[in-house]
C-alpha cells in the first residue's frame, strides 16, 4: 500500500460533519415546508417521538415480541444454514449445481411464502419465524461453503489424523477455522432473518413493530411511524455494527490464512 | 465437465421429488403440487393478463437497475478516485447497504405515491449501495504498481483510465453490478408488493390475499427462472471479462 493515508480522526471528523449536516439540512427542509408534514416530519420531532415511545412502553410487548421473532429465526437459519452448508460442501457434485441456483435467492421476495406460511402455522409467531429463518438459512448456508473451502488442508488433515468423528471433525477442528466466515453468514442471517419478519409483520400480525407501522402508516399517525421507523433503524444498526466488528476481529486472527 | 448437464438434470429432478414429498406431507392448501404449478405457469405464460404484469415490473426493473448501475458506478469512481473521500464515505454506505430496505415502505409511499416512481425509488435504493461499494473499492484496489507503470509511460489519462484502470477493476465491478441488480429486481418485486396496481409483484399480492397456492407458487416459479436467467448472463459476462477478450 502506497502513502500518506490520511489520519483516521481527520476522516471520522469529516464523516461527522457531513452526516449532521444531512440532518440539519432534512431539519431545514421540513421545517421550511419543502418537504411536507404528511411525507415527513422534521428529524428532530423524530427523536422526541422515539424518546416518547421509549419512556411510555406503549410498544414495549411489540419491541419484546419482534426482538425474541428475530433471535429465534438467526438462530434457527444460523444452525440449519450451517449444517446444510457443511453438507454441500462435502458433496462437490451436488454443490456445482446447487450453488448457482441458490445465488438466486436473494432475488426474489421469498415472503409471498408467508401467506402459505399462515395456513400451516396458524396466526402468530410460528409463521413469523418459519419467515425469518427461510429468509436467513440460505446466506448461512452460502458463507458455510465459502468459509469451509477457506480451512488450510493441514488443518482438515489434522482433524482426520485424530480419529474422531466427522460431527466433531466439523465442530471441533473445521468450524473454528471457517469462523471469520461464519461470521459474515450469522451477519447476513440476521439482516435477512430481519427483513423476512418485519415484512411478516408488515403484511398480517398480531403484534411487533412491523405491525405497528403498518397501522400507524394507515391512520397518518406520523408522529408514532417515524419514531418506530427510527426505533427499528437504530436497534438494526447496533446490532449490524457489533456483529461487524467481531467480523473484522476474527478476521484479523485469521485472515493471513 | 461431461457429467455437468447429468448433474443439473439430476438437481432438478430431485427439487422436484422434494417439493411433491412436502406437497403429500403438508397437503395442496399450503403447498401446490410442482405439477399442478408448472401447468398453471405454463397457462398464465400465455395469457395477456400475464404479460401486462410482466412488462409493468420489466420497465420498473429496467429504469431502476439504469439508475443503480449509473449511478452506483458514477458515484463509486469519484470515491475510489480519493483515498479521503472512500475513507469517510465507506462506513456510511456500508450502514445503508446494510439496513433493511423494506423498513422505508411507508416513507417511500409517503414521497412517491401508489405507482411507477415508487417501484423504481425502492428498486433503485437496494441496488445502488452494492454497486457504489464494489466500485469503489475495485478502484481502490487496482494495485499502484500499475498506477506507476502508466505515468512512467506518460499515458495520457484517458488511456490511462481505458487501458490500464478499466481493465484492472472491471471484473470486480462486474460483480457489484450482479449484485446490485439481484437486489434490484427484490426491491422492485418488494415495492410491487406494498406500493402499486400492476406488475407481478402486484398480482402475487392478490394471489395472497384470495389465498391462490397455485398462483403464488406459479409465479414464484417464474420469478425464479428469471432471477436465474439474469444471473447466470451476469456470470457469462463476468467470466468472459476476466479471462476472454
Amino acid at each position: 500500500m502506497k502513502g500518506r493515508r490520511p489520519s483516521l480522526s481527520r476522516a471520522a471528523a469529516a464523516r461527522l460533519v457531513l452526516i449532521l449536516s444531512f440532518f440539519v439540512l432534512l431539519e431545514l427542509l421540513c421545517r421550511a415546508g419543502v418537504i411536507d408534514r404528511v411525507t415527513m416530519i422534521p428529524p428532530s420531532e423524530m427523536v422526541v417521538a422515539l424518546a416518547h415511545i421509549i419512556v411510555s412502553g406503549e410498544f414495549n410487548q411489540d419491541i419484546v415480541f419482534t426482538t425474541a421473532n428475530i433471535a429465534a429465526a438467526a438462530a434457527l437459519a444460523t444452525v440449519a444454514g450451517f449444517f446444510l452448508g457443511a453438507a454441500l460442501h462435502a458433496v462437490p457434485r451436488v454443490r456445482r449445481t446447487v450453488v448457482p441456483l441458490l445465488s438466486a435467492y436473494y432475488a426474489v421476495p421469498t415472503f409471498v411464502f408467508y401467506p402459505l406460511l399462515l395456513v400451516a402455522f396458524g396466526v402468530g409467531r410460528t409463521a413469523l419465524i418459519v419467515m425469518g429463518a427461510l429468509f436467513g438459512t440460505v446466506a448461512m448456508i452460502v458463507n458455510t461453503v465459502l468459509g469451509l473451502d477457506h480451512v488450510p488442508p493441514a488443518v482438515a488433515r489434522t482433524g482426520q489424523m485424530m480419529r474422531i468423528d466427522p460431527l466433531r471433525q466439523l465442530l471441533l477442528v473445521r468450524l473454528p477455522s471457517a469462523a471469520p466466515h461464519l461470521v459474515t453468514g450469522i451477519k447476513l442471517a440476521v439482516s435477512y432473518s430481519v427483513i423476512g419478519i418485519v415484512a411478516g409483520e408488515f403484511i398480517l400480525a398480531t403484534a411487533g413493530l412491523g405491525k405497528r407501522i403498518a397501522f400507524a402508516y394507515n391512520n397518518f399517525d406520523n408522529k408514532s411511524m417515524y419514531g418506530l421507523l427510527l426505533l427499528l433503524l437504530i436497534g438494526v444498526m447496533i446490532v449490524n455494527g457489533a456483529m461487524s466488528a467481531w467480523e473484522r476481529r476474527l478476521h484479523r486472527r485469521f485472515g493471513q490464512q | 465437465m461431461k457429467s455437468k448437464p447429468l448433474d443439473f438434470l439430476a438437481t432438478g429432478v430431485a427439487i422436484l421429488l422434494l417439493w411433491q414429498g412436502l406437497c403429500w406431507l403438508v397437503g395442496p392448501d399450503v403447498i401446490s403440487s410442482p405439477g399442478d404449478t408448472l401447468a398453471r405457469a405454463a397457462m398464465l405464460v400465455v395469457t395477456r393478463a400475464f404479460w401486462g404484469h410482466a412488462e409493468a415490473t420489466l420497465s420498473a426493473f429496467a429504469l431502476a437497475s439504469l439508475i443503480s448501475i449509473v449511478g452506483g458506478v458514477t458515484i463509486g469512481l469519484c470515491l475510489g478516485l480519493s483515498r479521503f473521500a472512500a475513507e469517510v464515505a465507506d462506513p456510511i454506505l456500508s450502514t445503508l447497504y446494510s439496513i433493511p430496505k423494506i423498513t422505508l415502505y411507508p416513507l417511500i409511499l409517503l414521497a412517491f405515491g401508489l405507482g411507477l416512481s415508487a417501484k423504481v425509488a425502492f428498486g433503485a435504493i437496494h441496488g445502488i449501495f452494492p454497486v457504489t461499494i464494489f466500485t469503489m473499492n475495485a478502484i481502490r484496489n487496482v494495485a499502484p504498481v500499475y498506477h506507476r507503470t502508466a505515468l512512467m509511460m506518460r499515458l495520457p489519462w484517458y488511456s490511462r483510465a481505458a487501458r490500464i484502470m478499466a481493465p484492472a477493476a472491471l471484473p470486480e465491478m462486474l460483480a457489484g453490478v450482479r449484485i446490485g441488480i439481484s437486489l434490484t429486481l427484490l426491491g422492485t418485486l418488494i415495492g410491487e408488493l406494498f406500493a402499486s396496481t400492476s406488475g407481478i409483484g402486484f398480482a402475487l399480492m392478490r394471489a395472497m390475499d384470495i389465498h391462490a397456492v397455485v398462483d403464488i407458487l406459479a409465479l414464484t416459479v417464474l420469478l425464479f427462472g428469471f432471477a436465474i436467467a439474469v444471473n447466470a448472463a451476469f456470470w457469462l459476462v463476468e467470466r468472459w471479462v476476466r479471462h476472454g477478450s
